[in-house]
């Protein structure tokens, strides 16, 4: 049996079958409303496409989850309740969800479909993951990026629940489904709407030789000329602390922890996700490609070769983010 | 049901004495009904107050104060989940759950829920009902046209519904101390720097603009929010509890404005007011009440 399953994003059904030729285990992806962390313009699938996706997954042996991982509406429930019902009638592998009552919803009402915890309820003990798996038979949870690899084996040998963690792509310093900075900034959150530092709410200002990027009223970043300005997520911003500038929260990095795999494997994980839903098909099937090579040969050789992934990550760098300790 | 003001736990890493004066203070002066201990920020601060814990429960509870023990928002090492259940071990307190591991261990016996547990639908009010909570403090950025139907669904279910009316707003939770990393520290070798700012470090945009604070691994806003001119709608759609975030600033005045208003003898904007002098170029908001970004201000008369 292979190290770990493979888990790929997919924003549209192109990209979808991008995934799957490129090597993917598994896919996720999301209807195209709010049901879901990334609701980005022009991006997911409508209940025929994630129906043919489904398909298109399962004949060729792979799998197929639905990610429905934002918080219900007060007073507004329908929406996750039809995600989760279509995504028992289509056959999806798995639903990815975060709200205990949407779990709940689920659990009653589809006792066969098989869950899985969405990163955004940031089960970050063994307390909180022995709870979903007790209470709403949970088989598989997304680990949120706060925890040492060590944690993480702790985690996983006392639960004994499928552990699955990011590896490559966006990089949130923040405990994932607990954070309000782009609510605060925007009015338009990750656990509400399905969106973080919206692009509706980004400005780019030119300042004679300065660019300002704007998120809201508030200035993420200025960039001198000839400095590429990049995306002002609220997070990735350089801000003022002590009359001193600096990227606070985080650099403009990706993770990358491909180096780690050795360690991942004795750690127990089973499963390891790229992030990047709003991604285009070429960079899926380059970063797929890449990623199923470098687990193929980690078979193969017991070693992790670092993939080439250059021009992929944000900013150029790649960082191995909480997995390695001195990063807090 | 009666109307309560509570008084959340101290976010802030401020000196055991200055810790145990505040209790202190809150007991004999300050006119609120449910007081929060605990250190729910950062289990390496958590020796400095435990001295002083046991006292605090004592001289509050002798006060004529319900005290409620707050758990951490993140727990994620081995000593923080041990920390979690010597918490369980104080006998005659309630506990509040701030997240679901707490949450798990509580199950079956009464507790409250805190603001950092994701409740933001009636299925989730009516699971955490059906597992003993006996109250909710709702997550900070949810506005009134969520606040209102899950105020509604509380009351059939026999749960208090509780929302922050005071004080800088929670924003954000990390594994990463951003007190240390300003000074180019790490966690592990952090110098307890946090304890410079008793109100959280400011950080500003390179505009120079007021933006957020960071206290520790914790993010806040840097405005102060204020919904003194909100409480009689929160009230007529049922919440029935309201929650001051302690500052440095004067509490006991705080709780007094807050309460004058409730009882309808100070007008909500001039509460709002003498809180804008007290709290100076922060400023405050009011924002996430009415599903605009939670920076924004727009008062009660708007």
């Amino acid at each position: 049996m292979a190290s770990f399953e493979l888990i790929c994003p997919a924003g549209t059904p192109a990209a979808l079958r991008a995934a799957v030729d490129a090597g993917a285990d598994s896919v996720y992806c999301g209807f195209r409303d709010e049901t879901n962390a990334r609701n980005f313009p022009g991006l997911n699938f409508s209940p025929t496409e994630m129906a043919e996706g489904v398909a298109y997954a399962h004949r060729r042996g792979r799998s197929l989850f639905v990610a429905i991982n934002t918080y219900p509406a007060a007073s507004n429930p329908a929406p996750w309740h039809r995600a989760v019902d279509q995504a028992a009638e289509f056959g999806a592998d798995a639903v990815i969800l975060a709200d205990l009552g949407l779990l709940d919803y689920a659990a009653r009402r589809h006792p066969r479909l098989r869950l899985h915890l969405s990163v955004q309820a940031s089960a970050a003990n063994a307390d909180a993951v022995a709870l979903y798996r007790d209470v709403f038979g949970v088989r598989r949870v997304v680990l949120p990026r706060v925890l040492t690899v060590q944690d993480i084996a702790r985690l996983t040998a006392e639960t004994g629940v499928e552990t699955e963690v990011f590896v490559f792509g966006g990089l949130c310093p923040m405990a994932e489904g607990r954070c309000s900075l782009s609510s605060y900034a925007t009015g338009q959150s990750p656990n509400r709407q399905g969106v973080c530092s919206p692009a509706s709410h980004v400005r780019y200002e030119q300042r004679g030789d300065v660019m300002a990027s704007r998120l809201g009223d508030f200035t993420i970043n200025l960039f001198e000329e000839g400095e590429p300005a990049g995306y002002p997520t609220l997070c990735k911003g350089r801000f003022v602390t002590n009359d001193r500038s600096s990227y606070l929260f985080e650099e403009p990095t990706s993770l990358n922890a491909v180096a780690l795999l050795p360690e991942l494997k004795a750690a127990g994980v089973r499963a390891l996700k790229i992030e990047g839903r709003q991604r285009g098909k070429a960079y899926i099937a380059a970063t797929v490609a890449a990623y199923r090579q470098a687990l193929d040969g980690f078979d193969r050789t017991g070693r992790a070769e670092v993939p080439m992934l250059a021009g992929m990550t944000e900013g150029q760098r790649g960082t191995t983010g909480a997995y390695t300790r001195t990063w807090r | 049901m009666d109307t309560q003001l509570t008084l959340g736990p101290v976010l802030f890493n401020w000196t055991a004495d200055a810790w145990r004066d505040f209790y202190w203070r809150v007991a004999d002066e300050a006119p609120v009904d449910v007081v929060h201990v605990g250190e729910i920020v950062c289990s390496k601060r958590l020796p400095f107050i435990a001295e002083h814990l046991p006292e605090a429960l004592e001289r509050l509870t002798a006060a004529g104060k319900r005290v409620v023990v707050s758990s951490p928002i993140l727990v994620t090492t081995e000593r923080e989940r041990q920390a979690v259940r010597d918490l369980l071990t104080i006998g005659d307190v309630t506990i509040e759950a701030n997240d679901t591991g707490a949450l798990a261990l509580l199950a079956g016996r009464p507790h409250a829920v805190g603001p950092f547990v994701n409740v933001y639908n009636e299925g989730t009010l009516a699971w955490l009902a059906g597992r003993g909570a006996g109250s909710v403090t709702l997550p900070g950025e949810l506005p009134a046209d969520a606040i209102r139907p899950l105020a509604a669904a509380a009351r059939t279910l026999g749960v208090a519904v509780e929302v922050q009316v005071f004080g800088r707003l929670p924003l954000a939770i990390s594994a990463r101390c951003y007190h240390a990393r300003a000074q180019g520290l790490h966690k592990d070798g952090c110098r307890f720097v946090c304890g410079e700012d008793p109100d959280g470090l400011s950080v500003d945009t390179l505009d120079g603009e007021p933006f957020l604070t960071v206290n520790g691994t914790q993010t806040l806003s840097r405005r102060y929010l204020s919904l003194a001119g909100r409480l009689d709608e929160l009230r007529t759609m049922g919440v029935t509890r309201f929650r001051l975030s302690p500052h440095s600033l004067d509490m006991v005045e705080v709780a007094r404005l807050f309460r004058a208003v409730l009882d309808g003898t100070l007008a909500a904007a001039e509460a709002d007011a003498r809180l804008a002098d007290r709290i100076g170029p922060a400023g405050i908001a009011d924002g996430f009440f009415l599903g605009k970004p939670g920076a924004a201000w727009v008062g009660a008369a708007a």
